[in-house]
């Protein structure tokens, strides 16, 4: 099967939408400019015209509630956002119209739009341009969210996405735009609400998110080495969870990290490690242990960077913690080669 | 038939009748609100009926009107059913959103009356995006958007008229001048003038002064209506208006300090659902049991059921 990236996969997707419904439109700042956001939106503009693939003026809100404008008269917007901290200026249309249109019209009004915000660690991008908010979307009832990990799944949740008569958040890690992987051509929707575990393991279970998933993977083949089995699942869609399948993982290996791509407190990962425990608490060998960013806004300098964010090598710790194993020889392991890779300025 | 001008006074009394329905609404609400059967806040259009009655007559059935938390007489301008809006009100399951939105989300889009925002100035970009769809379906549609003086200040107000009027769409803004924002005058509020903001972006705008008149903006809005089917880009109506009543409820709050009861008189002095005797005694009775019949259905509607709390959801 030919293979893609991550950013092509969401190019594809979008564009065989496109091509099947004439309906849907892929818009917001930046999207036909010549930096095609980070390449997903590369050609759009030239294939279906200004007309389906524009520009817009720096409003968010008023283009967020354009766009649910929009899609209450039959047309399929995708909106998208460079970064997820610009999305912030539109929460009220989120939150406050989108969320609950549906609901207010007495179920009669499905609202098949689709946000793409682009989330977490760039290069230096620092405390305005690199965060993820999970937990914002998930909070709010009537809207739907992914987080795609995987190049087949980017191209078949955005298919799902577009295709959904719900509102859908789509969150792509930029670091995940390079991933490439064997990707069907034809357009075949990934089920919404579903969760894929990625690797099979009979020590410990990681639930990652997001950019989150690179780094228990790379977790998992360093602590192979050693004898330890992790299982990771990438829940792919946030809201609905697929608790049930997290909750089967978890009983068997009684033992679980949750990754978040996102700041701790009160984020994501609490969601994670509360609905596993009410399911799990039983089988449990010690509290699930949670992962992700320092409580503070995120740094510029490199050298704090590596220390706010955590990795692989940060997992393999916590796997020695809570298994009583190691502490394993990592020298000679490269943690930081992503980091290294992107060079910016976006 | 649609050639045919229709009589004067024909067209005098139908919008007489729709203002008077929707002053008389208003009443029964005001009439029941102390028995707690209308459990939610109600923003009342007393004083505003002419505005939604005159904008909503020159309307085709298929175009679109996007309103506000003080939306009670577009939904009824636009025809929507006063049985459902009574059930909603009491929040029972035959409501038009099943008595789980209430008052503040009044919406009945088989009629056109696409929705109502609680929230200042939100339901604005909604019509814009509206009128993208019209442009792509090139349904000929003409999309409404009424707010009030207070969402002029709000930056998504600014954001929309921007882009309506840079990508040439189809919408009318129509702006409810009423003063008042809350508590707040406008000149306590703005250093602009709305009209001339409006002009900025290159929308045509206008004025109307004589907020009680219908028929005046009847005919003020149909002009523009058919303008914007002729070359489909953005008009704009301010019309000033009056709030009788509080900001939110049933009360006149003339003792609360910020406004002078004077402009209540003022007001009244001009207005036909007072001041024309004889249409009101004509037309009354069977309105009044237009509004029995919509109550009684409202009572008789049963509670939604508990499993109708996560329902239409996603």
């Amino acid at each position: 099967m030919r293979r893609l990236s991550f950013a092509e996969a969401v190019r594809e997707a979008m564009v065989q939408e496109m091509e099947r419904d004439p309906t849907v439109f892929v818009f917001g700042i930046g999207v036909p400019s010549h930096a095609k956001i980070f390449g997903t939106t590369a050609g759009l503009e030239e294939q279906f015209g200004a007309e389906r693939c524009f520009d817009t003026p720096i409003s968010e809100e008023s283009m967020t509630g354009f766009a649910l404008g929009a899609a209450l008269r039959g047309l399929r917007p995708v909106h998208v956002h460079i970064r997820v901290d610009f999305l912030l200026l539109a929460m009220n249309q989120l939150v406050n119209m989108i969320s609950c249109y549906n609901y207010t019209t007495g179920g009669r009004t499905p609202i098949p739009l689709v946000i793409r915000a682009i989330i977490g660690r760039g290069w230096g991008q620092g405390a305005q341009h690199s965060k993820s908010l999970i937990s914002y979307f998930t909070h709010v009832p009537g809207l739907k969210v992914v987080a795609p990990t995987t190049p087949v799944d980017a191209k078949g949740l955005m298919i799902a996405a577009i295709r959904s008569e719900d509102p859908v958040i789509f969150l792509e890690h930029r670091w995940l735009h390079w991933a490439v992987d064997a990707v069907p051509e034809d357009a075949a929707a990934s089920p919404i609400g579903t969760a894929r575990v990625l690797r099979r393991g009979r020590d410990l279970t990681v639930v990652a998110v997001s950019w989150m998933v690179v780094e228990a993977m790379h977790a998992a083949d360093i602590l192979a080495r050693h004898g330890i089995e992790l299982e990771v699942i990438d829940p792919r869609t946030l809201a609905p969870l697929d608790v049930d399948t997290l909750a089967a993982s978890v009983s068997r290996t009684r033992t679980c990290i949750v990754a978040d791509c996102d700041w701790v407190f009160s984020g994501f990962s609490a969601e994670l490690a509360a609905s596993i425990t009410e399911r799990c608490f039983g089988q449990l060998t010690k509290p699930v242990r949670r992962l992700g960013w320092a409580h503070t806004p995120c740094p510029t300098v490199r050298a704090l960077e590596n220390v706010f964010y955590p990795n692989a090598e940060t997992i393999v710790h916590v796997v020695e913690d809570m298994l009583g194993c190691g502490p394993f020889d990592l020298a000679g392991v490269d943690f930081y080669n992503h980091e290294n890779r992107f060079k910016g300025p976006f | 038939m649609t050639d045919v001008t229709p009589d004067p006074k024909d067209r005098h009394d139908r919008l007489f009748r729709t203002a008077l329905l929707i002053r008389l609404v208003e009443e029964r609400i005001i009439d029941l609100y102390p028995s707690d059967c209308i459990q939610s806040p109600v923003h009342l259009s007393i004083g505003q009926e002419a505005v939604a009655v005159g904008v909503c007559e020159p309307l085709q059935r298929n175009d679109l009107l996007f309103g506000t938390y003080r939306g009670h007489a577009y939904y009824l301008a636009r025809g929507g059913d006063l049985n459902a809006m009574f059930a909603e009100l009491f929040g029972k399951i035959g409501g038009v959103s099943k008595g789980k939105a209430g008052s503040m989300h009044l919406a009945a889009p088989a009629v056109g009356m696409m929705g109502s925002s609680a929230v200042v100035a939100s339901a604005i970009p909604h019509a814009v995006g509206a009128a993208l769809a019209a442009r792509v379906r090139n349904t000929n549609q003409v999309i409404v958007t009424a707010f009030g003086d207070g969402a002029t200040e709000e930056g998504v107000y600014h954001e929309s008229l921007n882009f309506a009027a840079l990508h040439g769409l189809p919408v009318l803004f129509v702006c409810e001048n009423n003063g008042l924002a809350v508590h707040a005058s406008l000149a306590e509020r703005q250093a602009y003038r709305m009209i001339d903001q409006a002009r900025l972006y290159g929308i045509p705008a206008e004025t109307l002064t004589d907020g009680w008149d219908f028929l005046a903006i009847a005919d003020a809005t149909d002009a523009l209506v058919r303008e914007i089917r002729r070359d489909g880009r953005p008009r704009y109506l301010e019309v000033a208006t009056y709030r009788s009543r509080e900001h939110v409820g049933p009360a006149e709050d003339f003792g609360a300090g910020y406004r002078r009861r004077i402009g209540l008189e003022d007001w009244q002095d001009r207005d036909p659902l007072i001041q024309d005797t004889d249409r009101i005694a004509r037309l009354t009775p069977e309105i009044t049991a237009e509004i029995d019949r919509a109550e009684a259905f409202a009572r008789a509607s049963p509670w939604p059921e508990h499993e109708d709390l996560l329902s239409d959801v996603v």
